[in-house]
């Protein structure tokens, strides 16, 4: 038994200890919006964030995520980025499959965080991490920028 | 109010017939079927017209198995609280079929979308009609039965109130999820009719009346955001591989590396040591052709899905290789080429080329190679099955769910009635998933687990090495011009393992379909055409990828013209436009084409003037013949494909050191009148990221047999960096009263051509072999 902290809550997992966080949320836990598309860190569909900052959870193993907050795309709309992010999101008409949406949500938010006003390199620096194979980048961007504009509350 | 896709409860209570909802199996009267005279017989998904030739032509959704229904009882359902539910039985794979096909039948219904729910049809194509989602045919088949299944229901609920206030029917009017009474104001809404309206009979068809395109509140409107958008990003909407049942067990299994291997003997005492396996299981392997089999191999059975993983890694198997361990993409290039250097069969041929040939001023030879891709869905292919009392039950990422059922029940030998199979949405398709294979994988082991329910997911890894991937082609193509110029003479030999192949082993020649898709159907004013299909044997399972053969024969002509052009001197848009030649409407037939995308030659003719119109489309809106910087270049392509055309100008920026950037793509589309701009736009956009993608960066090849890529660090995916920073898509404006055209593949074709024409602007350096690579820093 593992005790990782979801979404503010103590979750007791019965994985092994190099079990990948991404398995451990998906399987033990049910909160598939953390998706696997390549296990080796390779295309951001699993990102979390771990004490804040964007992780790839398919390389992550549980051990290294006790003691520390985990947040799914299934709590990031508490936040007021994500949910400016979220909100972009749809506004936009970003997803297309969306399958690797939550991935690019939770690295677009953890970005904006720290980065309330990214530039274009920010934005490519940020986000080349995430593989969107239907090709929705030119939206991901306008939607990044948007909500980027949005979290001031002025527009 | 949008309902969440949720595979694990959508047993019986998401068919509207078993639902509480009231309008809903009364009688059918006045509603037959469009049936395929094809049946079920499904040789190759999404192709049968091809293959059957001695039946009589029968075009559109007509030619599809199970043909079309406009049923209302099928597809429609109100409950007293009024809300509407509509049943999409197409396959969302993110070409917005969820919210494209409910929003026609709403708007004809005049239903409020926002008291519309979406309900997802398991397989069940006697109800629904076909169901093969893939060939860019949704909207373009089902855009008219839809709209009568909303005209219909439409039309009882009229007949209800006119009834319940005892006046003429002429005297009503719905109007927004309500009825009104024109001289008395009266009003009823939907969910107080739903009781009445389900106890009358459906209209008959010819007594339908269709709004007039003028009043349409949605269709062509792209005023409704996507139907799951808000479950995406906040991660409840449901993949295939999110399926969760009660006592779930989790496999993954290894299969035989190289297509006709098999088992020869396994060992798996040490997988069986990885904490959380349950059992290894081997799956029976078929000899070639694939056709929907499963490749067979060993399945470990876990308790969750990196126990699996951790098992399969720990099994130690001797494969025995087959006939295809020596396949090895570098020899194959080669073999291909000598193919495409001698005569093959002849396909078309009109005037004497050779004559042609011998007496012209010039003459110009290319040859064109683009290698094998994988689909890489970002959600690699994934199923859960589970058997009860002998029927078994089934989830998939499935684009072809009556396909699936009906393998499904052949494998393990019980009746179609006996299986269900739901459809999830799909984490990407892009014809990848319309092969059932790894569903019944799901239905076998199920069976082996005594009917537990077992999801298999593939992993990344599997989903590249063991594919349906696309061809492997070379193209030669040859033209004679005169003194002026002019091209007289045109050889085109085409040279590409055939999709038949997957399910005929001996297949070497190319099918109608796909010489039908911009190879036989050049459109060029040429006096002197020879179009040839020299043989070619495949090695590996082959299948059909987005815009399927249009890739590799787009890329070549589009890149020949443009090379005939500059060996010319002539700007390559008004070399291309001439030879397109004045506007005219081509039956294909009279070029040898038999396929022209299962649609009839007379209704949609290969229109010259379209062709034209969005080069000169996309042209003037990318400021074409402006001067540009150094190093930057602009190029032209177009295709005409799943009867939409489609031309691109690609903008390029090149470094000093060779690295490429592309600023600007502006898109061209004509596929007749647009139900959902807003999707189709978005169907452009994303189609240009893929054919930058597949020119730029991938590539699958083989060695001893064996796919060489594991994951995205060695089939590389365009990512945002280096993605078009703008892509801009001009929608030319189409007519509700004329035939529609394709959306989600016809976006690719030209986006490859019109990339390496602009590298050659800017550089004069032309490319022939995709990807490109590293191949501008040379």
């Amino acid at each position: 038994m593992v005790t990782l902290h979801v979404n503010g809550k103590p979750q007791q997992v019965d994985v092994t200890p190099d079990t990948p966080l991404l398995w451990a949320l998906r399987d033990a836990l049910g909160l598939t919006g953390t998706k696997y598309g390549c296990g080796m860190a390779l295309c951001g569909a699993c990102t979390v964030h771990l004490d804040g900052q964007a992780v790839r959870s398919c390389v992550t193993p549980v051990s290294a995520a006790v003691q520390r907050k985990v947040t799914t795309v299934e709590a990031i709309g508490a936040d007021r980025v994500g949910k400016a992010v979220q909100a972009a999101w749809v506004e936009l008409g970003v997803p297309q499959c969306g399958y690797c949406q939550t991935g690019q949500v939770m690295s677009a938010t953890a970005l904006l965080k720290q980065k309330p006003q990214p530039t274009d390199a920010d934005i490519d620096a940020a986000m080349s991490g995430n593989i969107c194979r239907c090709g929705t980048y030119t939206r991901i961007r306008a939607a990044i920028q948007q909500a980027a504009g949005r979290k001031g509350g002025t527009k | 109010m949008n309902t969440p896709l949720d595979p694990t409860t959508s047993a019986a209570s998401d068919a509207p017939s078993d639902s509480p909802l009231l309008l809903a199996n009364v009688s059918r009267r006045g509603f037959l079927t469009g049936v395929s005279a094809l049946g079920g017989l499904v040789l190759v998904v999404g192709f049968p017209a091809a293959l059957r030739a001695a039946d009589p032509p029968k075009y559109g959704a007509d030619g599809m198995p199970d043909g079309w229904v406009d049923d209302p009882l099928a597809f429609v359902a109100i409950g007293e609280d009024g809300t509407v539910s509509i049943v999409c039985h197409r396959s969302e794979m993110g070409q917005g079929v969820r919210t494209s096909m409910p929003m026609i039948v709403a708007d004809e219904l005049e239903a409020d979308w926002k008291r519309v729910r979406v309900v997802q049809a398991p397989a069940d194509q006697k109800r629904f009609g076909n169901q093969d989602t893939d060939g860019s045919r949704s909207t373009r088949h089902f855009f008219d039965p839809m709209r009568r299944c909303g005209a219909a229901a439409r039309a009882m609920l009229e007949t209800a109130a006119a009834a319940r206030w005892n006046v003429p029917v002429s005297e009503v009017e719905a109007q927004n999820h309500e009825v009104v009474h024109r001289a008395s104001g009266r009003r009823l809404g939907y969910g107080a009719l739903a009781k009445d309206a389900a106890k009358l009979p459906v209209p008959a068809r010819e007594t339908i009346r269709l709004k007039d395109p003028a009043r349409f509140r949605y269709i062509g409107k792209g005023n409704l955001k996507l139907i799951d958008g808000p479950d995406i990003v906040s991660g409840k909407a449901q993949y295939a591989i999110d399926t969760r049942l009660d006592g779930m067990l989790y496999a993954v299994v290894a299969r035989p590396p190289v297509y006709g291997g098999r088992v020869s003997k396994y060992d798996a005492t040490q997988a069986l040591k990885v904490p959380g396996v349950v059992r290894v299981v081997e799956i029976e392997s078929s000899a070639p052709p694939a056709e929907f089999n499963p490749l067979g191999g060993v399945a470990v059975i876990a308790r969750n899905t990196w126990a699996a993983i951790k098992g399969r890694e720990a099994l130690t198997i001797e494969w025995n290789d087959g006939p295809n361990a020596e396949y090895d993409s570098v020899v194959f290039k080669a073999t291909l080429e000598q193919a495409a250097r001698k005569p093959g069969k002849v396909v078309r041929n009109e005037g004497d080329v050779d004559a042609a040939m011998a007496s012209a001023a010039r003459r110009l030879e290319a040859e064109y190679y683009i290698p094998h891709h994988a689909h890489a869905t970002m959600e690699p292919p994934a199923a859960t099955a589970r058997i009860v009392h002998g029927k078994c039950e089934a989830w998939g990422c499935i684009q072809s769910p009556q396909v699936a059922r009906d393998r499904i029940a052949k494998r393990l030998g019980i009746s179609l009635e006996d299986v269900k199979v739901n459809v999830t949405l799909l984490g990407g398709g892009f014809g990848r998933k319309s092969k059932p294979d790894f569903m019944i994988e799901a239905a076998v082991l199920s069976k082996a687990m005594g009917g537990a329910p077992v999801k298999v997911t593939w992993t990344r890894e599997d989903d590249l090495h063991n594919s349906y991937h696309h061809t492997v082609s070379v193209e030669h193509l040859e033209a004679a011009l005169d003194a002026q110029g002019k091209p007289v003479a045109w050889l085109h030999r085409t040279v590409a393992p055939t999709i038949i192949s997957t399910f005929n082993a001996d297949a070497k020649n190319q099918a109608p379909f796909e010489l039908g898709m911009t190879a036989i159907n050049m459109p060029f004013v040429i006096p002197n055409v020879r179009i040839e299909n020299p043989e070619a044997t495949a090695h590996t399972r082959i299948g059909w990828f987005r815009s399927v053969s249009n890739i590799p024969h787009a890329f070549a002509v589009q890149s020949f013209v443009a090379e005939l052009a500059a060996a010319v001197g002539r700007d390559p848009k008004d070399f291309l436009l001439e030879l397109i030649g004045p506007a005219r409407r081509i039956d294909t037939r009279t070029q040898g084409d038999t396929w022209n995308y299962g649609e009839s030659p007379e209704r949609y003719p290969l229109d010259t003037g379209r062709l034209r119109r969005v080069i000169e489309t996309a042209a003037r809106e990318a400021g074409w013949g402006k001067a540009l910087p150094q190093g930057r270049g602009k190029g032209v392509a177009v295709a005409y494909s799943f009867v939409t055309y489609v031309a691109a100008v690609v903008e390029v920026a090149i470094s000093d050191k060779g690295e490429l950037t592309i600023p600007r793509v502006d898109v061209a589309v004509d596929c007749g009148a647009q139900i959902n701009p807003e999707r189709v736009r978005a169907q452009m956009e994303g189609a240009c990221v893929m054919g930058v993608s597949f020119a730029t960066a991938g590539e699958i090849s083989y060695k001893a047999g064996r796919v060489e890529q594991d994951n995205y660090h060695s089939y590389e995916i365009t990512r945002m960096a280096a993605a078009p920073r703008e892509i801009r898509v001009h929608l030319v404006p189409g007519s509700f009263s004329e035939p529609l055209g394709g959306v989600g593949e016809p976006g690719v074709p030209p986006i490859a051509p019109a990339l390496c024409n602009a590298i050659f602007a800017a550089t004069g350096k032309r490319i022939r072999g995709l990807p490109i690579r590293d191949q501008l820093k040379a």
